[in-house]
């Protein structure tokens, strides 16, 4: 009965239904977008690792004004020093990864890539969750002889070997020839040192110095999508991994950095300190415990550090805002289909006044209109909803597609969306179907 | 023999128009009697659709009592209106009241599926009494799709399809032409004879003829109640 004079006024019902139907699609599509960025955002901060403390070298802000000592290198950041002093006297601490991060032209013959040369240690796939391709990593005794060997992210592929696999052929950085071991996974746009500032998480004391970069914390860096050439400091993402031994013998401590007309040297010992606790719930206490430290041993603030298991709360955070603007829009956008169907609804029950009457004297009783009425919005806003689903499973999909933004579509999403739609048809049709039913059935005879 | 099936005590209708009263109906008292032919006649605005409505169960009287089968509608509630008018009554109206969406059985089927008959049996019954009225042939049209005096004879079908205690009718041949109107009131003289309880409103002298009593109103009050003595339909 309900579906025949929807059916009578077919291009009514469904310009009424495109209400809902977009505000069905608009609340899947924005819920699957939301979940797609935060998954992508979250998988790489567990790529850094939940249990980790991730400690890095950064030049003081403060020491530029020094002008004096033009010749002499600006020494900062962690030392090996440091590394041991955290091993010695935290006992939670159970893996320490020691990182150099030295900037150079890698070659393959006529091939180059600017490159991230990272020294490291053997274990340091383990620790970052990084997947080998092809070929292996480089041992423990590799390490300690201090052995010529690499391991390519595999992105550094298609500039520097064109041609083939590289493994077993050799690279040329400077004067040195490396041999190429393995090929190893990317770390991602979140793992390395410049992309992490944006996700700079302080720990209590470090206001002053940070508060300004603070500013840095961009929606985009956020989604990690890359910025590369964007921002101060930003590197390249072809890492080369090479023992940390080899990279001290071979690159020595002092590193010259051109900057616009001037040369500038650094001394870092390490880049990089990465701190794995034993525990997921001692991570926080170790961290504080790191700090304070190496604020003993060090004079100015030349080092960071990066909880990766507080970057998840936070983007957790982050999340449930954004779901909640967006939740917002959706719920606005169901409303006003809510309220386009009452109106239909509202112009119907006018246009049928006649019919009500003639049901009423033929022995209708109220809740058998209210009933034909909420029926038929409920039929409306059911079937808007469904075509809503259908709508709002198909543009995550496009959105994949053209803008290559991954989406997630939760089974619940299209549930709850028709939930609401369901919903709506009650609650925006329950007014109509009472006025229906409240016509004086004389009145509504009499009705033209 | 014959038991009561309608009463009225001192019946009063009032509307409220502003501050104005209008009183429609002032005071009627009657009985009609199972099986009577009642022809209810009157100038415009005398109040006979009013006492109509009061009969069918549509409207409340301001004052007064009206016993349906010796039931007091006044103290009736809303849903148990709607189940009388279900169960006990029949409506002919004078514009058809035919709902224009569905077809000619659909139509008739409406009573029947507020008494919660199953739609099988409902849809038998419909054809049953379709197929009464001179209706076979044309069971699945729409209504726009049949003449007036067709279209009557459906609103006919309906009023009898759940079997009614009384049939109201609120002058049925008031837009037929006088061939059409025969052919509607014939159908009134069978169901007559078969022993129905009607009461027609009607403007028509020779109409109101075809009943055995014609009750005649004046501005609210019954003026005259009398016995028609030489029936038309008995006649011709
Ligand atoms: N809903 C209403 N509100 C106010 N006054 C009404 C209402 N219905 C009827 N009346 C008044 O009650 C009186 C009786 O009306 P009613 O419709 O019963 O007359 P009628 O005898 O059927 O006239 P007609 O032969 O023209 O159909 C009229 O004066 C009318 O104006
Ligand atoms: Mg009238």
């Amino acid at each position: 009965m309900g579906f025949k004079s929807l059916w009578l006024h077919r291009l009514r019902s469904l310009l009424t239904m495109l209400g809902i139907v977009f505000g069905v699609a608009s609340v899947i599509a924005m819920l699957a977008v939301g979940e797609g960025a935060s998954q992508v955002a979250q998988e790489q901060i567990r790529r850094l690792g939940s249990k980790n403390i991730i400690v890095r070298s950064v030049k003081p802000a403060l020491e530029q004004k020094a002008t004096g000592q033009r010749s002499r290198a600006i020494e900062y950041g962690i030392t090996w020093e440091d590394a041991t002093r955290i091993r010695s006297s935290i006992p939670d601490v159970e893996v320490l990864v020691p990182n150099r991060i030295i900037r150079d032209v890698v070659w393959n013959t006529q091939w180059r890539v600017d490159g991230q040369i990272v020294g490291t240690v053997s274990w340091y796939p383990e620790m970052r969750q990084l997947r080998i391709i092809e070929g292996r990593y480089f041992t423990e005794p590799e390490v300690a002889g201090i052995k010529n060997v690499c391991v390519l992210s595999i992105n550094t592929i298609t500039d520097l070997f064109p041609n083939g696999s590289p493994v077993g052929k050799s690279v040329r950085i400077g004067s040195d020839y490396y041999k190429v071991i393995g090929i190893i996974e990317d770390e991602g746009g979140i793992g390395t040192a410049s992309q992490s500032q944006n996700f700079l998480v302080q720990t209590s004391e470090t206001k002053n110095t940070t508060e300004r970069r603070s500013e840095n914390l961009s929606y985009q860096g956020k989604m990690g999508k890359r910025d590369e050439g964007k921002g101060p400091g930003a590197t390249p993402q072809y890492r080369i991994y090479i023992p940390i031994t080899a990279a001290q013998k071979r690159f020595g401590e002092t590193l010259v950095r051109r900057t616009t007309g001037t040369f500038e040297a650094e001394r870092v010992e390490l880049h990089e300190l990465i701190v794995m606790v034993n525990m997921e719930n001692r991570v926080e206490e170790v961290a504080r415990v790191v700090d304070s430290i190496l604020q003993k041993y060090h004079k100015q603030r030349d080092y960071e550090l990066t909880i990766p298991l507080e970057l998840l709360r936070q983007a957790e955070r982050t999340k449930q805002i954004f779901n909640l603007v967006l939740g917002t829009i959706a719920g606005i956008s169901l409303l006003v289909g809510g309220i386009g169907i009452m109106n239909i609804m509202l112009a119907t029950v006018t246009e049928r006044t006649r019919e009500i009457g003639i049901r009423r004297a033929l022995g209708a009783r109220k809740r058998d209109i209210i009933l034909q009425f909420l029926v038929e919005t409920i039929i409306m806003s059911g079937t808007g909803g469904l075509m809503g689903i259908g709508l709002g499973l198909f543009i995550p999909y496009l959105i994949t597609y053209f803008a290559s933004m991954p989406t997630i579509i939760r089974l619940w999403s299209p549930l709850v969306a028709f939930g609401i739609s369901a919903g709506i048809g009650i609650i925006f049709g329950i007014y109509p179907a009472l006025r229906a039913a409240n016509m004086d059935p004389v009145e509504a005879l009499r009705h033209e | 023999m014959n038991n009561c099936v309608i009463k009225l005590e001192d019946l009063k209708k009032n509307y409220k128009m502003g501050s104005v009263d209008i009183y429609a109906l002032r005071g009627i008292n009657m009985e009609i009697l199972e099986g009577e032919f009642v022809s209810i006649m009157g100038p415009s605005g005398c109040g006979k659709s009013t006492l109509l409505n009061v009969l069918g169960c549509l409207d409340k009287p301001t004052e007064g009592k009206y016993y349906l089968n010796g039931c007091d509608i006044s103290l009736l509630d809303d849903d148990t209106l709607s189940d009388m008018r279900c169960n006990y009554l029949g409506f002919v109206f004078q514009s058809y009241n035919l709902i224009p969406q569905l077809s000619v059985v659909e139509n008739i089927e409406i009573p029947l599926y507020y008494q919660g008959v199953s739609p099988n049996e409902s849809r038998k019954k419909a054809i049953e009494i379709a197929s009464r009225v001179g209706l076979a042939e044309r069971l699945y049209h729409k209504p726009t799709e049949l003449s007036g005096g067709q279209q009557q004879r459906v609103g006919i079908a309906r009023a009898l399809v759940n079997n009614p205690l009384v049939i109201l009718a609120d002058e049925p041949t008031g837009n037929l032409d006088s061939k059409s109107g025969k052919e509607i009131m014939d159908i009134f003289i069978e169901l007559h004879t078969q022993g129905k309880t009607i009461i027609m409103v009607t403007h028509d002298e020779n109409i109101a003829r075809y009943g055995e009593r014609i009750i005649r109103l004046k501005d609210g009050l019954i003026e005259k109640d009398e016995r028609v003595l030489s029936k038309i339909g008995a006649t011709t």
